[in-house]
């Protein structure tokens, strides 16, 4: 991909195949104040939209995935994040149901973000981008579906900062979503999680190719920053039992020590293999912003420092769902908002996951976790009476 | 909802349990908000929903069967219901059940409080300690009484509050519960025809269904 060649301006380099694109005719005002016009939400849609407009499901990616969540990837030719859970006869049965996923706004997959050019100056936007929030990627697929002509939307359903985005969904436009699927999330960051992104953030400040965030009109690409930010955020997706099966303290292509600084140790070339592989896909300033966008996200500030506030009478479903051993956002978290949720009364599900995998569990093959977000989305389209394969 | 089968709470293993379910399922009225505590895998859950059209909700401290209730579209989720009841609001619901678990709880006077606090009426089912076959076993055998109904060795049993029909009617005087229905069942769960909060049911019945409501 283009953004990583460093003879190549970005801002006039052609853009792959990144699918599908709308221009938003609404500006979006964003949570800071700003307002944003001519926003860009490119998205990819899985299955066909039935004659009823009752069969939508929208799904929220992660910090670093995208909008290509099933099939093959365009860039990194890798199968998508949810390849396994969406697509016909999966989990998410796209002969059932037609399924939107949208690249967030400042995203660097084709949406609007920081490395795409500003159209009033001509330019890259790069830190002149303005700071986005959660409720800000949120209003964007909602203004998208405004323009695709549809109003309800089955189910939102997203692990992680895509949880995030479902919970906001189910807050902010509780009229318009069905039942909501908050997997692995949180209603707020914690500080742990916000200090980790704080140190992503650092690595990829002190790449000097970063150049203050003008990297692309310089022609730069600060990999390095970029590299050490995944490679930290890793090891939060992963655990320590899922760690040590996979590498232990296994020596890479190589018998013994090497009394060095090379990397000796299997885990060592994994993740320098995770972060250099990553630069490829991803946008640093992106990354600053989303990880930003995170780190503000918080429903109980926002209510008067009450959860339960933000979803008072809501007629949403709500299932959480977390993993035992993920550490990023503890089963803890999960059990905050199914209390907050039962103190209005709501109607919502709770399952923890047996899994050693981490936070990345639900991107991976967990049959349990497969079983539940089916039977669960499956009894939401019975109960709209969406019409059965 | 997945389609109804026509006998969904035939799958039960045991047919005191099915007798039962549909004993409390039968005291349910259509379209109301239905709270089942300790709802296993939703079987009176989906039957209720399905026949019933009614609001059903769950909570259930294993997360395996919760998996299967959620699985089956059920909206239950994972709790102890000695701290979790709490969280709900007054008059959430209808319908509190309690089927055969008040005497496996820490604090079952603060339970039943909640129950009747979340809901209008609380259904609530409890094994007698008073049959007759549980006194001689104690009187004659002098060891802690194991029956088909309680078939647990006195330092395993979750039941640590047991108790008999009369004990039970006592504390819904004294904390202002007025019993507004109640079944005498048999060792099969078949209702009997005596009253089920007199001395009869005390020494023949296994168990006893309630319908309970806060005293006005």
């Amino acid at each position: 991909m283009t953004t990583t060649s460093p003879t190549v301006p970005r801002a006039t380099a052609p853009d792959p195949d990144l699918g599908t694109k709308v221009v938003l005719t609404a500006p979006l005002v964003l949570q800071s104040g700003e307002t944003l016009t001519g926003v860009t939400v490119a998205y990819q849609t899985y299955g066909t939209l039935n004659a009823e407009k009752s069969n939508v499901i929208v799904a929220c990616h992660a910090l670093t995935g995208d909008q290509f969540m099933c099939g093959t990837h365009p860039i990194t030719a890798k199968r998508g994040w949810w390849d396994d859970i969406v697509g016909p006869g999966k989990v998410i049965d796209t002969n059932r149901y037609f399924v939107i996923c949208a690249n967030v706004l400042g995203g660097c997959m084709g949406s609007t973000g920081p490395k795409e050019i500003n159209p009033a100056t001509g330019r890259a936007w790069g830190l002149r981008f303005p700071v986005i929030t959660i409720r800000d990627m949120v209003a964007a697929q909602a203004k998208l579906l405004d323009q695709l002509g549809i109003g309800k939307v089955l189910c939102v359903v997203g692990g992680s900062m895509g949880a995030m985005q479902a919970l906001e969904w189910a807050h902010r436009y509780p009229q318009r979503v069905f039942a909501v699927v908050p997997i692995a999330g949180s209603y707020r960051h914690s500080a742990q999680n916000i200090a980790f992104h704080e140190v992503g953030r650092q690595a990829i400040m002190a790449d000097p190719e970063w150049s203050h965030g003008n990297y692309l009109e310089e022609n730069r690409v600060p990999k390095r920053g970029l590299a050490v930010a995944r490679m930290a955020a890793h090891i939060t997706y992963l655990s320590e039992t899922a760690l040590h099966r996979k590498f232990g303290r296994k020596l890479q292509d190589r018998s013994t020590l090497t009394y060095g600084f090379d990397a000796d140790f299997q885990v060592e070339s994994y993740l320098r293999h995770q972060g250099y592989t990553f630069v490829d896909r991803f946008d640093a300033n992106s990354y600053l912003y989303i990880t930003r966008a995170m780190d503000y996200f918080d429903l109980a500030s926002e209510n008067g420092g009450a959860l339960s506030n933000a979803f008072k009478g809501s007629p949403v479903r709500f299932c959480l769902i977390s993993f035992t051993s993920d550490w990023l956002f503890p089963t803890a978290e999960s059990r905050a908002i199914v209390h907050a949720l039962n103190a209005v009364a709501a109607n919502v599900s709770f399952v923890e996951i047996e899994s050693d995998k981490g936070h990345d569990a639900f991107l991976l093959d967990e049959p349990d976790f497969h079983q539940t977000l089916r039977g669960f989305i499956d009894g939401c389209a019975d109960a709209q009476k969406v019409q059965r394969p | 909802m997945n389609q109804p089968s026509p006998t969904p709470l035939a799958n039960k293993p045991s047919k005191r349990i099915r007798v039962e379910l549909q004993l409390v399922a039968d005291l349910v009225a259509p379209h109301t908000r239905v709270l089942d505590v300790g709802c296993g895998d939703g079987t009176l859950l989906s039957y209720l929903a399905a026949f019933k059209q009614v609001d059903a909700r769950g909570l259930e401290i294993s997360m395996s069967r919760v998996r299967a209730a959620v699985s089956q579209g059920l909206s239950v989720i994972q709790g102890n219901l000695e701290t979790d009841l709490k969280d709900y609001p007054d008059g959430a619901f209808d319908y509190a059940i309690l089927s055969q678990t008040l005497q496996a709880t820490l604090n079952p006077q603060a339970v039943l409080g909640d129950l009747l606090r979340i809901a209008k009426r609380a259904i609530v089912s409890l094994p007698n300690f008073g049959h007759w076959r549980i006194r001689w076993s104690l009187l004659v055998g002098g060891r802690m009484p194991m029956t088909a109904n309680l078939p647990d060795q006195w330092y395993n049993t979750p039941n640590i509050h047991l108790c008999t029909i009369l004990d039970f009617v006592d504390l819904c005087q004294s904390m202002n519960i007025r019993i507004e229905q109640s079944f005498a069942l048999s060792a099969d769960g078949l209702k009997q025809n005596y009253s089920a909060t007199g001395w009869q049911a005390n020494l023949f019945s296994e168990e006893a269904v309630f319908v309970l409501t806060r005293q006005d």
